[in-house]
């Protein structure tokens, strides 16, 4: 049993073979889009596999202390910034393999003309609990 | 009232259900529902006997249940009156509900999740809770898995070794939420030897028991990893390794050397040393042996490398570890260990740095992170 984290990037990630932008979808593309990405999640929490998936806005700042008695230094809208993060799905299961496929299955989600995204997605382990049988 | 008292009957009863017909899946949760009841009711009214009582609270929700299940289906000639019990003894139920609940058919994680709920009689949250997932998550592994076994009928499925794989997971897993699942796991080790005379499962029992004596002394106050050889044995629970060293001993006694005993020997030998020092490494590293023989696990031949290095010196340890695939787990942490013992601290602070980096773990990560730094910081003096 092991947690990951499968991360959707709006910029950052290398570029998918079915590469066009959202917006240059047609609203019924971009329903069945939808669609897939619900059922994903339905299908996952039927295998006892989903524990948690959120969606991020494009839209954030950098936030950094600035000192005693000063209220925070703020910057952005992070245009220049190479990596930004769109959504997250956090699954449980019970190996790496598991993990790759699944990934795999989110990543041919339709887009344009209704054929699969092939969007690359991050696939990044969970640092687990610490077992009890190591010493 | 006893919850663990309570929860280890819970065997007993499903066993009962099951022998008057209910099918498995229903009859868990009827008991389960019982078990509920119980806790309502109990503090206030407790009963003569709580079995027989949780036997029939359980029943009746089982009745009513399929009752409304075949009204649903108008099949309402389906369900008999209460038939009488088999006249086959409890072990034999327990036995077969741990069999049933680590059945091969099912995945690690759904067998832990089953044993958990159906042999431990956990709820759906606190199992939830445990492993950090969603209640609805955790619900539909358990119904998966439940269904999966439903088929399987009342023969043994599996075999012990699978039933104390899924027991060592359990245990393994450590504590999170409000459950402690080792404690757990050392509970259905302790109540499975009581049902099966088997020396594997003692040895199972006896490997838990020395490990859980050492908990108090394994984290520092601020959550850090104390190793072994660091650790205050005064801290250790010696009743706990009193107990587990008698009942390794017994199964040593009987000859049928497996896994878990020798691992569980290994365990002892740390468990009776005084001091790190007066450790008996030669004799760990002839458990090491066995426990290759038994198998052939280059995780075992990993951890061998390290007790080599203790009983024969670093050199021979790097000896060992050098046969070995670097690509294994904890490699890196082994070798840097070795190195700096050996005199080469700068080797050793990289390969710490390096096994930082691979660690499964946060403590870990961050003591491995806090060995690279110290070695560090030596230089730089």
């Amino acid at each position: 049993m092991a947690k990951y984290l499968l991360l959707k990037h709006y910029r950052g990630a290398p570029a998918a073979v079915n590469d066009v932008p959202m917006d240059r979808w047609t609203p019924e593309e971009i329903s069945a889009h939808v669609r897939y990405m619900n059922d994903f999640a339905g299908r996952l929490e039927e295998t006892g596999e989903f524990v948690d998936g959120q969606a991020l806005s494009p839209e954030g700042m950098w936030v950094r202390y600035d000192g005693e008695g000063r209220p925070p230094v703020t910057d952005g809208p992070f245009a220049e910034t190479k990596d930004l993060i769109a959504g997250w799905m956090i699954i449980d299961v019970d190996s790496r393999e598991r993990a790759v496929e699944l990934a795999g299955e989110l990543s041919a989600a339709p887009g344009a003309g209704g054929r699969p995204i092939h969007e690359w997605l991050e696939v990044r382990p969970f640092l687990g609990a610490h077992p009890t049988v190591t010493e | 009232m006893d919850e663990a008292l309570l929860r280890g009957l819970v065997p007993g009863v499903l066993g009962i259900l099951v022998r008057r017909g209910a099918d498995f899946a229903a009859a868990e949760d009827a008991v389960q529902d019982a078990l509920v009841e119980a806790v309502r009711v109990w503090p206030g009214e407790p009963p003569r006997d709580p079995k027989g009582w949780l036997v029939t609270v359980a029943w009746r929700r089982f009745l009513d249940a399929t009752r409304a299940d075949a009204a649903r289906r108008r099949r309402e000639d389906l369900v008999g009156e209460e038939p009488e019990p088999g006249p086959v003894p409890a072990a034999d139920d327990t036995l077969w509900l741990y069999f049933l609940c680590a059945h091969p058919s099912l995945t690690p994680s759904s067998a832990v999740a089953l044993t958990l709920r159906a042999v431990g009689g956990l709820t759906t949250r606190q199992i939830a809770r445990a492993y950090l997932v969603p209640e609805t998550t955790m619900g539909q592994r358990i119904s998966r898995a439940k269904k999966a076994v439903a088929g399987a009928g009342l023969e043994r499925p599996g075999d012990v070794a699978t039933v104390l794989r899924v027991l060592y997971l359990v245990f393994n897993e450590g504590y999170s939420g409000d459950v402690d699942l080792a404690a757990e796991a050392i509970r259905l080790t302790r109540q499975l030897a009581a049902a099966v005379d088997h020396p594997e499962v003692a040895g199972l029992l006896a490997l838990m028991l020395l490990h859980h004596a050492r908990r108090a002394a394994r984290t520092a106050p601020d959550g850090a990893l104390v190793p072994l050889a660091e650790q205050d044995r005064g801290r250790w629970d010696t009743g706990a390794i009193a107990e587990g060293i008698g009942i390794l001993q017994a199964a040593l006694a009987r000859d049928r050397l497996g896994e878990f005993q020798a691992q569980a020997a290994i365990a002892a030998l740390h468990a009776d040393a005084p001091t790190a020092e007066e450790t008996d490494w030669p004799q760990i590293v002839e458990w090491y042996d066995e426990l290759v023989r038994l198998t052939g696990s280059p995780v075992v031949r990993l951890n061998r490398a390290v007790a080599v290095g203790e009983a024969d010196g670093p050199r021979a340890g790097l000896a060992a570890l050098a046969e070995l695939d670097p690509a294994l787990p904890r490699h890196p942490a082994v070798a840097a260990y070795l190195r700096e013992r050996d005199g080469d601290p700068v080797a050793a602070a990289r390969l710490y740095a390096e096994a930082a980096r691979q660690a499964p773990n946060l403590a870990e990560r961050d003591h491995l992170t806090r060995q690279a730094a110290r070695l560090n910081a030596r230089r730089e003096d």
